[in-house]
């Protein structure tokens, strides 16, 4: 999933504060899973405002709603009728949530609430980690299903560096060394030998590199 | 091993057989030329090539290439040291052909310390390559005289390649294998991490020459001398990849404060003279970080002096 982390409340407050009537608009799916964007977080997010701008004697409408997708314009559809009655929309959905909504509602604010931080798992209640890059040539079929490029702190397709020490990476002890964990798992393959196959150059033209990128599925289109 | 493919000096006296020796010395952080002269002046005699870092620890210096050149104009033999955490694969290629130009012989392919522990810690990385395909780019250019893209080089550039090596970093299973994927790649010459843990740099020795490595690629043992017990905790206990044994942090204790230098020295010359005697090194890579004017002396006092004249 897409991990989101809150922004920090006096940002959220700095984005809206010349506004007088706005929607916090969650969203169900990613944010929600990772506690940052979802129907309970807007919940939260609304009653910190309505306290803050209510001792700042302003007059303030903040009103609450969570689609169930913001990526997606079926669900976006469903504010149409009400979009018209706010100054501007404080979107806590993912980076790709509030772009779409600012392009569905083109002459209306929208801010975002949330901090885009990855592509990640939850490990356990409260931790997320990251786990994919998005490289679009996935490489994990090599790497014993363990992505140097999103858990190496140098990408590096031939590790490990010369800094991983204890099965942990140079850049801190709270971190596994990606390559400490390819090895690992490629030793309970029984696949060793495959360390030694030199991973050829990669082509990052289909990362982020190679410009914004698309997919298009001509099977599947209507 | 056979005829030199390069016209390296270090190149040539390893192939000739003779124990090489190298060191290195770190650029300025400011742009006076004399602050890296004057330390090559000081090791110029006594040693074969010498390495300039590439912004080691991450920290913005005078960069390697430039340093390279006032070497090249002394009339010395620099080994340019290169990583590939701040340029991509255009600015790379590019690099070695500007080294190449000024007749540059010697290049150190590195992946090189993450920025975070340097002065740019909110700097972007660029690892559009890894150490071991830089070693094959830089391989590429020379041996088939083409650019990775796949257009001919007019005049490729000659460089004797070369890596790090470190025989002490974990897994401790795939450091040979490793070395064995460096020569696959291309590499020529290794130059070892600090080697203070001898008993563990030996078994890793045997296992390379067990299956032929040191056959394959000349190594160059890597030494640092310990300026006092401090450093030597320090390097124990912070510096990642560093295997500094108790024993050698006690001997240094051991000693009052104004003679731990000495004693450094010491346990420099002695490891110097114990790894002569270990079949497959091919030479020493001696790393006096701040302390070039030691050079000489462990050079000398380890019967590396004179050095032959290629
Ligand atoms: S290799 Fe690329 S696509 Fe596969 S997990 Fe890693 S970043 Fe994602
Ligand atoms: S220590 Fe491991 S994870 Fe960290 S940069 Fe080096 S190879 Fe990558």
């Amino acid at each position: 999933m897409i991990v989101a982390d809150k922004k920090p409340i006096e940002e959220i407050i700095e984005e809206v504060k010349d506004h007088d009537k706005i929607l916090i608009l969650g969203c169900n799916e990613c944010v929600t899973v990772c506690e940052a964007g979802g129907k309970k977080e807007v919940g939260v997010l609304a009653s910190a405002l309505r306290i803050y701008f209510l001792n700042q004697g302003k007059e303030m409408k903040i009103d609450e709603r969570t689609l169930e997708r913001q990526c997606d314009q079926e669900y976006l559809d469903e504010i149409r009728d009400v979009a018209d009655d706010y100054d501007a929309i404080l979107s806590l959905a993912c980076g790709v949530g509030v772009q779409f909504t600012a392009e569905q509602y083109f002459s209306r604010p929208v801010y975002p609430g949330v901090n885009t931080c990855f592509l990640g798992a939850t490990e356990e209640r409260g931790l997320w980690t990251e786990r994919c890059q998005a490289c679009g040539q996935c490489v994990l079929a090599s790497t014993g299903g363990i992505c140097p490029i999103s858990r190496c702190a140098k990408r590096i397709l031939n590790g490990p560096c010369g800094g991983s020490s204890n099965g942990k990476c140079e850049i801190s002890k709270e971190l596994t060394c990606a390559w400490h964990l390819i090895v690992e798992r490629l030793k309970s393959l029984d696949r060793l030998d495959d360390y030694e196959k030199l991973f050829p150059i990669k082509d990052w033209s289909t990362d982020r590199a190679g410009g914004p990128r698309k997919v298009v599925r001509e099977d599947v289109q209507l | 091993m056979s005829e030199a493919k390069t016209p390296s000096k270090l190149e040539k006296i390893l192939r000739a057989g003779h124990l090489g020796v190298t060191s290195e010395c770190g650029p300025p952080r400011g742009t006076d030329p004399d602050a890296i002269k004057k330390k090559a002046e000081l090791i110029k005699d006594h040693v074969d090539a010498i390495n300039i870092t590439d912004n080691q620890t991450s920290m913005t210096r005078l960069c390697s290439l430039a340093s390279c050149i006032h070497l090249k104009l002394m009339g010395l033999e620099p080994i340019l040291q290169m990583v590939t955490r701040d340029r991509n694969r255009i600015a790379l290629q590019s690099d070695i052909l500007g080294a190449a130009s000024f007749d540059i012989h010697n290049m150190l392919c590195l992946t090189g310390d993450h920025q975070s522990f340097g002065d740019c810690k909110q700097g972007q990385n660029v690892h559009d390559l890894d150490s071991m395909q830089l070693i094959q780019t830089v391989r590429h250019m020379r041996d088939e005289g083409k650019f990775l893209g796949g257009d001919d080089i007019k005049r490729p550039p000659n460089m004797f390649v070369g890596a790090a090596a470190n025989p002490f970093a974990d897994p401790f299973e795939i450091r040979v294998p490793r070395l064995a994927k460096k020569i696959a790649a291309g590499v020529e010459f290794i130059q070892t991490q600090c080697i203070y843990n001898l008993e563990k740099f030996e078994e890793w020795m045997r296992l390379a020459r067990e299956r032929g490595l040191t056959e394959k690629v000349f190594i160059l043992a890597g030494l640092t001398p310990m300026k006092s017990a401090g450093m030597a905790k320090y390097m124990k206990n912070r510096v990642p990849g560093m295997d500094v044994p108790d024993e050698l942090v006690k001997r240094l204790a051991g000693v009052p404060k104004e003679k731990q230098a000495q004693e450094g020295i010491d346990i420099c010359v002695e490891s110097i003279q114990r790894l002569k005697e270990m079949e497959g090194v091919k030479g020493f890579h001696i790393m006096a970080i701040e302390w070039e004017e030691k050079v000489p002396e462990i050079v000398e006092r380890t019967g590396l002096h004179p050095r032959p004249k290629n």
